[in-house]
């Protein structure tokens, strides 16, 4: 479990590719609502950020659980929800401060992503690379760059400004 | 699965709906989309209407393919009777508002009579409804769409909408939806304003069903790395169809001072690169790896940032080139004030750039511009035609008509300075050099337009052995020539068809990418969607089909061989500067009908461009209008 599903909104063009393939990929059927990632949008804005589950080291949904229905996928990393074991209570989604389970009532369950278990589509669907399943080191490393590379335009503005 | 979803009759006299199944004869004849609109168009629509009256019908069609993970498949196509041309309306859009009609439940919307009172449609999970509107009435594009959400406390619901353009009923108003997508042309707007219809809105969260999900998620995931894997997706990904400028410009090949240059002087801040100032990212529509638009913001003085997207290649001709404006910031204006009154940026373009050469040959006076020198350059002037034609204030309201009333209201041969077919502006683009995008202007049926049937690749002098394995027939790969041109039109015209019969993207199958997925992918994408078997042929036919029948409804409208013509200065006044391809050029008027000819018998249509009794039959339309739906 070296792997983690990186976030970079900034990259986000809100096409929506990661919702649409990931209910194919889970439910065999076209339906964003049943997604386990969502693209929250403000269109008179353009900001567009992708929500998944982030898959806590520590995770709420997991501390809250009554029944312990949660537990975390040793081979993924993804922290994943038993349905034999969930009773419904939807306790996680209620906890969760960052939206990664979501309710399902027609079904009665909850929907979380399992990182499709070690390969998943989102990152794969997402061209432009605002979601990468990609190694924490390298993950880490992606940040330090763009953080430097702002920091670089910033120094380069101050060098030559009058 | 596909096959559920329904198609709803609306009448807003009575505020009566009604619901029914799509028979699967439908589908295999005319697909979804543009297809089964044309349908119900040249069905529901009785010959002669008025097309501001309540006789007037509006199609809203869903593709066959909407909601698939690939290739941007989630386009919408809008028609009726267009009020600015008498013939065919139709106008595609993409954004995200088709995929969620379809999650609602609807593939197909049949829109008739008017409405007493401002309304907007909604449509919500199989339910639709008839709201009242007077709260959006003289709202801006935008402000409606949050205004809708507001409504019902939902971010995510989708709207197509006009703008104050719409409710003034201006002929090529547009309908709009997300801050960029419009159905631009054929005056779509002017309809659901003329019906008292500012918007239509909708809420899906049913699921569509596919007859092989896993297979179709791993084609879809292939399709999309073959349009990325192309130079051009490459290229418009980062500088969307911006781009299109750096190769125009250079060679010569883009309308200036309306059709009096064809490039720019002093035009280097329109290169694409230049976006970079302004820009903070692209946006992609519903399904799509190419994001072909950029998120922009303009500041001005003190006043609040714009934020806008795009500008397309086509506002750079419109605010740009056109009207001799040099500027980015003009363009990036402009657009944002067309988007926001909800009026087409290539119609708008057209017509100021038209108003301006006439003011400077004299036709046109300060007495009846309100005062206002229409002098090139000016964008200040731009600005204020922009918002008089959409407000419909003084001789903005005579623009407001589109070409043909213009001219019959303006007159002194103001007409010869006209760059339209059949009532609708040419695009910005200068055909003179390129027989075959002239003979496509002047064939396509919803007058003169570059995405019914463009073959944008003939520009880029491909080995003919290629060129003849595509378009499966003797053609010429040099692009100034005559010969093998009428059957890339052709090829296209079907092409297009079909592409905006399924609902994917036309940038994303063979228009200025050659290996772009095309008729076999297609027809596997719709054999794992849907079950269905159609070949290439089959697709090709009803490509054939969906283009016959729009002629069918053009020429119960009166429409003849005569309509499908160029402006007289096509023939007459020859391109000044450009490359060797593109300088000194005007299209020959004999060739250009021998053209005409060939090109009629490529389809089995007769010398006056009727379709043939045999060619009727054999595309099972010798029995319309039959009234299946």
């Amino acid at each position: 479990m070296e792997k983690i599903l990186f976030i970079d909104p900034e990259k986000c063009t809100g096409c929506r590719l990661c919702e649409t393939a990931c209910s194919l990929h889970h439910e065999k059927v076209v339906n964003p609502s049943l997604a386990r990632i969502h693209v929250a949008k403000w269109e008179t804005a353009g900001l567009y950020i992708p929500v998944v589950c982030v898959q806590c080291e520590s995770p709420i949904c997991q501390t809250v659980c009554p029944v312990g229905a949660i537990s975390r996928d040793e081979k993924t990393g993804a922290v994943v929800i038993d349905p034999n074991v969930c009773v419904g209570c939807r306790l996680c989604a209620l906890y969760c401060p960052f939206a990664g389970a979501q309710i399902d009532l027609k079904k009665g369950r909850i929907l979380k992503c399992d990182l499709c278990g070690g390969s998943p589509v989102c990152a794969k669907f997402c061209d432009p690379q605002a979601l990468q399943y990609v190694k924490a080191t390298t993950a880490n490393m992606m940040k330090q760059r763009a953080a430097a590379q702002k920091f670089s335009e910033l120094m380069k503005k101050m060098l030559t400004a009058p | 699965m596909v096959w559920s979803r329904k198609i709803a009759y609306i009448n807003l006299s009575t505020g009566k709906v009604e619901q029914k199944p799509i028979p699967r004869d439908m589908r295999t004849l005319y697909l979804g989309g543009r297809g089964i609109d044309m349908y119900l168009l040249y069905n529901h629509i009785s010959p002669g209407i008025d097309s501001l009256g309540s006789d007037n019908v509006l199609m809203v069609g869903v593709g066959l393919l909407d909601g698939i993970p690939c290739l941007g498949s989630g386009r919408c196509d809008i028609a009726a009777k267009s009020p600015l041309t008498g013939a065919v309306g139709d106008s595609n859009i993409g954004g995200f508002f088709a995929p969620e009609l379809r999650l609602a439940g609807f593939d197909h919307l049949v829109i008739s009579g008017k409405a007493e009172k401002p309304v907007y449609i909604w449509v919500n999970d199989g339910e639709i409804t008839v709201e009242d509107a007077s709260h959006l009435w003289g709202q801006d594009t935008f402000e409606t769409q949050t205004a809708i959400r507001k409504d019902h406390n939902d971010d995510d619901i989708k709207s197509v909408v006009i703008g104050v353009a719409g409710e003034n009923v201006v002929r090529f108003a547009n309908v709009r939806t997300g801050m960029k997508n419009s159905a631009g042309r054929t005056g779509m707007g002017a309809v659901m304003g003329s019906k008292n219809l500012k918007a239509i809105a909708a809420r899906g969260t049913t699921s569509i069903e596919y007859a092989h999900p896993d297979e179709l998620l791993d084609y879809c995931k292939e399709m999309n790395d073959m349009i990325i894997g192309t130079r051009w997706a490459k290229a418009q990904s980062k500088w969307g169809t911006m781009i299109i400028y750096s190769n125009t410009n250079t060679t010569g090949l883009i309308r200036t001072k309306n059709f009096q240059l064809n490039r720019l002087e002093n035009g280097e801040d329109l290169e694409p690169e230049v976006i970079d100032r302004y820009s903070f990212g692209t946006s992609g529509c519903y399904g799509c790896v190419v994001h072909c638009r950029h998120r922009y913001t303009l500041k001005e003085g003190d006043s609040e940032p714009i934020f806008g997207e795009g500008p397309e290649y086509t506002s750079l001709g419109a605010f740009g080139t056109m009207v001799n404006c040099t500027k980015m910031d003009t363009v990036l204006k402009a657009n944002h004030l067309v988007n926001k009154y909800g009026i087409d940026t290539l119609e708008t373009g057209g017509l100021i750039a038209w108003a301006m050469e006439l003011y400077e040959k004299g036709i046109l006076t300060e007495a009846q511009t309100d005062g206002l020198k229409l002098e090139w350059g000016d964008e200040k002037v731009v600005y204020e035609l922009i918002r008089k034609i959409a407000l419909r204030e003084g001789f903005g309201s005579v623009l407001a008509d589109g070409f043909k009333p213009a001219i019959a209201k303006i007159g002194k041969g103001s007409g010869y300075y006209a760059i339209q077919v059949k009532g609708m502006s040419n695009l910005h683009s200068d055909e003179r050099p390129t027989p075959s995008f002239a003979l496509g202007i002047a064939t396509s049926t919803r007058g003169s337009d570059h995405l019914r049937s463009r073959p944008a690749i003939d520009l880029y002098g491909l080995p003919e052995e290629l060129l003849e394995e595509i378009y499966e027939g003797p053609v010429t790969s040099d692009s100034t020539r005559y010969e093998g041109k009428p059957r890339m039109i052709w090829w296209q015209e079907r092409l297009y068809a079909v592409t905006d019969s399924i609902g994917t993207c036309k940038f994303q199958t063979v228009f200025c990418a050659v290996h772009a997925p095309k008729w076999n992918e297609f027809s596997k994408l719709i054999q794992l969607a849907t079950g269905m078997e159609v070949s290439k042929a089959q697709l090709m036919e009803i490509g054939e089909r969906i283009y016959t029948l729009e002629r069918l409804f053009n020429i119960r409208e009166g429409f003849t061989r005569k309509d499908d013509a160029l402006s007289e200065r096509y023939f007459k006044e020859p391109t000044p500067i450009g490359l060797p391809s593109a300088k000194g050029k005007t299209i020959d008027k004999e060739r250009f009908e021998k053209m005409l000819d060939e090109y009629y018998s490529l389809h089995n249509w007769d010398q006056n461009g009727v379709p043939t009794k045999e060619a009727l039959e054999r595309l099972q339309l010798d029995k319309e209008p039959s009234h299946m739906i």
